[in-house]
């Protein structure tokens, strides 16, 4: 059932789709990415406020060295993520080691990626400050080169792009699956009991952590070669942290499809806005998602996705009851 | 003045007081004794309405308080000390005193009511701008009873005011709750010290495993063989 | 070379005044985690609404000046409160995590909202105050008057918290919430009052705030991460702490912003608040 999904997504862009229609497609999957990679953290209880860091590092770094330094993405990236890695662990190690949870590692993440989106800004002259920056085209006299990693067919990109979504739902069920993960669900219940256990705490959230950190910088590495613009305030920030915070719990983090549900969502509600308004009312659809934020921590924290998956197992488990007390 | 006829309570799926009825009459000192997880400090919290009854009616002197709201229990003249003390550790002990007169009927009478505390308990009006946590055991129960006097109330709630207290301490509290009695304060008090309580009241309920099992006069339930047996080691 | 720069004393003196304002504002959010154990994200936000009031009171309806502030106070006021009974109080039993994101939520949808009713131009209320001429130094009025009137406020709050009996049962609250009702209190009036405080201590910041700044939906984000910033540093929820913080923070953007460029200076604030995490966790002040 799920491959013949999976199969019928793939070959949906060859049936014709229109170009916007394939460009939401792809955003879908994108968004979906990186609110995939920030779940991976956040069902563990290790709720980060700061991935726009990571997400910015990764944008601006490889825009930055193939503008000023002739540098492709492809050695752009692992760059960015040996930067990515760096900070991650600047951050995180002590965080960890010194118990730094709930509240105070939120708030410290939020220190960080503004920290990135601020010296984004304060390197004006090579970033671009607030007005952003394009990568260089390479794509003059051709339609796609592999060098820069840019294509001009949006048919390209949604097979990269798909491959990467795939990619992380593969990785967040790895990290589901793993011996490991039964120790940080312990982690992020009972801190003490786990350690006493023998498992190394610290380093469990780290690797957590790192992988988390890495995707999402993947993420904007994708985000700026595809979009082929970026800008301090759509890749880094507060702003776009809490977005990504947002469409995983709207979708629902503690199911593997949830933040993909969550980006979908997200996008789906903008269009459908922005057709039904007709023209773009700035904030309309803002003031509807932040009311929908709101409204869904409330009843429904475990998001969409979480709570159908709730009902439909509740169905489940009471039929089975039933047909348990009709053979007894 | 205040009744409790067929009380029962617990916390969620777990039921600790199995149809309980007492009652305390003005002027009296009342004990309810029993061993450890009887549910005394339940009957206190449910006469205070921080949990509801799940059954049964209270009345203090004939108004129903099943359905009052907890903090307007204090309002029908009922001041509860609750187990441990629960001072407010970092705000001074006159400060404590002060929140225990917060009832805006008590207000007016603040500084009276202060005196009368200090002349009951000397040491507090030493320590009166040494924040509460600092103080001893001892002298943190003082404080807490001074606190639920603030209130004028006309029935005292006491929870264990003797537990986690050295002998020497525990003497001086039951001699304050003596010397309460003596003044004609009423008092419905829980204790696992039944040596010492029995001794300052003049009745007594027996609460075993959520259930009232013996009633009586203290000199009469000290004679009580079981009680003897089970409780005063003889 | 010269010891007493003068311009870099009248970089320090700015400093001082700014540090005034920060602890403005991290008081009122250092009284709502003290008191009721939540953060505020939107905070920031609200004072924004308050800045937008002041504006519309002044500006567009024509009162005077002081009427104005006195009714951003107000609506501010009676946001904390609004943002409390409604959104704070169905997530008080929940995870604290929850009670954080649903303040983000309610961070975007008032951006949003402000959007929508206000639109995206910056809008200012037009006042001029002058600068004083102190020595050599230039020092803006609107930041003096702005650090008198926290200081102001900050002694307010010091003498309605330990002289009065609501200041006190909200110091009482935070240190054993489960026994409030014992003494009479009903926890949540506390907690819809000091909500109503906090949110007036915003609507303070924000009459100051608009007497220098312009105004814009996403303002919040430039003042809102950096309060955060400084009471976490003090101690989430110390107010001593918050203000020793405050003149902290506002001395590394001063004095950073001084030699560097102004971005340059928040980078050196907030990686000094990341170092500080690091080496006490809990704040300067703060308790584990």
């Amino acid at each position: 059932m799920k491959w013949i999904a999976l199969v019928a997504l793939a070959l949906a862009p060859l049936a014709g789709m229109g170009n916007y229609p394939l460009h939401l497609l792809i955003m879908c999957l994108l968004w979906g990415f990186v609110y995939t990679s920030w779940a991976i953290m956040g069902r563990l209880g290790m709720v980060s406020l700061g991935h726009g860091a990571f997400l910015g590092i990764g944008a601006y770094v490889v825009v930055m060295l193939w503008n000023h330094a002739d540098i492709s993405p492809w050695l752009g990236t692992p760059i960015a993520l040996l930067l990515t890695a760096v900070v991650a662990v600047l951050i995180g190690y002590p965080c960890f080691r010194f118990k730094i949870v709930g509240h105070y590692f939120a708030l410290v993440t939020l220190a960080l990626t503004e920290v990135v989106r601020l010296v984004i800004v304060a390197l004006r002259d090579q970033t671009g400050g607030s007005l952003g920056a394009t990568p260089e085209t390479a794509l003059a006299d051709t339609a796609w080169s592999i060098g820069a990693l840019q294509f001009s067919s949006k048919l390209v990109w949604f097979y990269i792009i798909l491959m990467a979504w795939l990619a992380g739902l593969w990785i967040w069920g790895r990290v589901d699956r793993s011996m490991t993960r039964l120790a940080l669900e312990a982690i992020s219940q009972e801190e003490d009991a786990a350690a006493s256990v023998g498992m190394n705490v610290t380093r469990l959230k780290l690797g957590v952590t790192m992988i988390s950190a890495l995707m999402t910088c993947v993420g904007g590495v994708l985000y700026a070669q595809y979009q082929l613009y970026v800008n301090p305030e759509t890749v880094s920030g507060i702003g776009i942290s809490l977005q990504i915070v947002f469409g995983a719990i709207v979708g629902g983090m503690f199911v593997r499809l949830g933040p993909t549900v969550g980006a979908v969502i997200t996008l789906l509600l903008a269009e459908v806005l922005r057709l039904a308004i007709g023209h773009d009312i700035h904030g309309l659809d803002s003031t509807i998602y932040g009311l929908m934020l709101v409204l869904f921590i409330i009843f429904m924290p475990k998001g969409i996705l979480g709570a159908i998956l709730e009902a439909l197992e509740k169905r489940r488990a009471a039929k089975t009851g039933r047909q348990a007390a009709a053979t007894a | 003045m205040l009744r409790l006829s067929n009380v029962s309570a617990g916390y969620g799926s777990f039921q600790a007081l199995f149809d309980a009825s007492l009652e305390v009459n003005a002027g009296e000192t009342v004990a309810v004794i029993g061993p450890n997880g009887a549910g005394k400090t339940t009957l206190l919290r449910v006469i205070s309405r921080l949990i509801d009854a799940t059954a049964g009616e209270m009345t203090m002197e004939a108004h129903s308080l099943n359905a009052v709201p907890s903090h307007e229990v204090i309002g029908y003249g009922i001041a509860h000390v609750p187990e441990n003390r629960r001072l407010f550790p970092r705000l001074s002990v006159e400060d404590n005193l002060r929140m225990g007169s917060y009832v805006p009927s008590a207000r007016a009478q603040f500084s009276g009511r202060l005196d009368q505390v200090y002349a009951l308990f000397p040491r507090m009006k030493e320590r009166r701008k040494q924040l509460a946590g600092t103080l001893s055991g001892g002298e943190q129960q003082m404080c807490a009873i001074g606190r639920a006097l603030m209130s004028g109330p006309k029935l005292l709630l006491l929870d264990e005011p003797s537990a986690g207290l050295a002998p020497v301490v525990v003497q001086a509290i039951f001699e304050v709750v003596r010397k309460m009695s003596a003044q004609g304060y009423t008092v419905l008090i829980v204790e696992q010290n039944v040596q010492q309580v029995l001794k300052v009241a003049d009745r007594a309920y027996l609460l075993e495993t959520g259930r009232i099992k013996l009633s009586g006069r203290s000199d009469e339930l000290r004679e009580n063989d079981a009680i003897k047996k089970s409780y005063l080691g003889l | 070379m010269p010891i007493f720069d003068i311009f870099l004393v009248e970089a320090v003196v700015n400093g001082i005044l700014l540090g005034g304002i920060l602890a403005l504002l991290a008081l009122g959010l250092n009284l709502i985690f003290g008191v009721i154990d939540v953060v505020w994200i939107c905070y920031a936000e609200l004072i924004m609404l308050g800045m937008y009031a002041v504006y519309y009171g002044h500006n567009v309806y024509g009162w005077p000046l002081w009427l104005a502030l006195v009714f951003g106070v107000a609506v501010v006021a009676v946001l904390g409160a609004l943002l409390h009974q409604f959104v704070i109080r169905p997530v008080l039993a929940a995870e604290p995590i929850n009670q954080l994101l649903v303040t983000g939520g309610v961070l975007f949808f008032l951006q949003a909202v402000a959007t929508l009713v206000f639109g995206i131009e910056f809008k200012n209320i037009g006042i001029r105050l002058p600068q004083l001429s102190v020595g050599d130094m230039y020092l803006s009025l609107a930041r003096l008057i702005a650090f008198g009137v926290a200081l102001a406020g900050m002694i307010g709050m010091y003498l309605f918290l330990t002289r009065t009996y609501l200041g006190t049962a909200i110091r009482a609250i935070s240190q054993d919430r489960a026994i409030m009702p014992l003494m009479g209190v009903n926890p949540n009036r506390i907690f819809l009052i000091t909500s109503a405080l906090g949110g007036g201590l915003a609507g303070l910041a924000a009459c100051l705030l608009v007497l220098q700044y312009d105004i814009h939906p996403a303002i919040g984000l430039t003042f809102g991460p950096i309060t955060f910033m400084v009471c976490v540093m003090g101690g989430l929820g110390n107010m001593i702490g918050g203000f020793i913080a405050a003149f902290i923070f506002a001395q590394f953007i001063s004095v950073g912003g001084f030699f560097l460029h102004i971005e340059w200076g928040y980078v050196i604030a907030f990686v000094f608040f990341i170092g500080m995490m690091f080496w006490r966790p809990q704040g300067i002040l703060g308790s584990r």
